[in-house]
């Protein structure tokens, strides 16, 4: 019994991140934050939406890899949350390509929803 | 195994051969539900970004007139609330019992400062009659504060709509986690929670970061669409 339980002591425990760790996702998560600010008072054209979404998603990446362990997580896990991911692409593409101008440059949702 | 269990940790369920099993099972459900999360405000925001895709003028004045300071000192606020909470899973990890508890008081604390700015924002769009359905200024009014016209008004109470759905819910959750966090620290200084078993400790940590991812796209979509 005294070997069972050494071994679940060993083994069956997460692994324990070191602090070190997470003061430096700590770090790259404000200066994230900073970036964010800086770059929205840019003039990048179209492109500032593309420029905070990459930023966005660098943080939460960090946050889900490293706060979250999912780095150090089993397989499942990482499978479950890269299909719900999946899922949400799936649904923005879906939408956004609804909403998108047509080819012959009309938005007919648009054309709907102002016309009420 | 009836031997096994007779002498298993108290917090082992009998279904569960060992305490491994129950964390990875657990730990399973909890990200099964954070999935459901993800997706529910992944809806919101692809709801956002489609009405700021045909209004962008309205949207991006809207938006001018949220305080991007405020803003973000609450994203730093709530970042430096997921390190508190990583240490305090981290001292759960060690079976550290005093650090657990310390690192959850502060998870707290950081978390009632980020609703406490929050009240201050709501009360400015409050007083400045932003809130739509509820306190939304004449015409004139809503023309002189934002510098819209026409159409572009009801393009701005839009906004204004989704900002209020999409950071109450967020606050929600906040609201929901505290009383968590307090429970989670009150069993950890009644000793319950070991390096052997600490799965709560964790779990509520994986809700905590959740809601802080939430805010780290709500803040550039919400605060800053019209910064530059």
């Amino acid at each position: 019994m005294a070997t069972t339980e050494a071994n679940v002591h060993q083994n069956g425990h997460p692994h324990v991140v070191p602090v070190r760790t997470y003061l430096l996702v700590f770090l790259a998560l404000l200066v994230g934050t900073w970036l964010t600010v800086f770059a929205a008072g840019k003039d990048f054209g179209a492109f500032n939406t593309v420029v905070a979404l990459t930023i966005a998603i660098t943080k939460a990446t960090l946050v889900i890899l490293f706060f979250m362990h999912v780095k150090y997580s089993g397989r499942l896990i990482q499978v479950v949350l890269v299909a719900a991911f999946g899922w949400l692409i799936l649904l923005l593409t879906i939408v956004s390509d609804y909403y998108s101008p047509r080819t012959d440059g009309t938005v007919p949702s648009r054309a709907t929803i102002t016309r009420q | 195994m009836s031997d096994a269990h007779s002498t298993a940790h108290p917090a082992l369920a009998h279904h569960f051969p060992d305490l491994d099993a129950q964390r990875s099972a657990a730990s399973l459900g909890m990200w099964l539900f954070l999935v459901t999360e993800i997706l529910f405000f992944g809806g919101l925001l692809i709801a956002y970004a489609v009405y700021r895709g045909l209004y962008p003028v309205a949207f991006a004045a809207a938006s001018r007139h949220l305080n991007v300071t405020l803003g973000a000192v609450n994203t730093v606020v709530l970042i430096c609330s997921s390190l508190t909470m990583a240490l305090a899973v981290h001292a759960a990890a060690l079976g550290k019992r005093k650090a657990i508890v310390g690192w959850l008081a502060a998870t707290i604390l950081l978390g009632s400062v980020f609703l406490g700015v929050k009240v201050v924002e709501y009360h400015d769009k409050w007083e400045d009659q932003l809130v739509p359905g509820l306190r939304w200024g004449s015409a004139e009014h809503v023309a002189h504060e934002l510098k819209l016209s026409g159409a572009d008004l009801d393009h701005a109470q839009l906004y204004f709509s989704l900002y209020f759905g999409l950071t109450g819910l967020h606050a929600l959750h906040m609201i929901v986690g505290i009383p968590i966090l307090a429970w989670i620290a009150w069993r950890a200084r009644r000793g319950e929670f070991s390096a052997d078993y600490n799965t709560p400790v964790e779990l509520t940590g994986l809700y905590w970061h959740f809601v802080d991812i939430v805010w780290i796209f709500l803040f550039p979509l919400l605060y800053l669409v019209g910064h530059h």
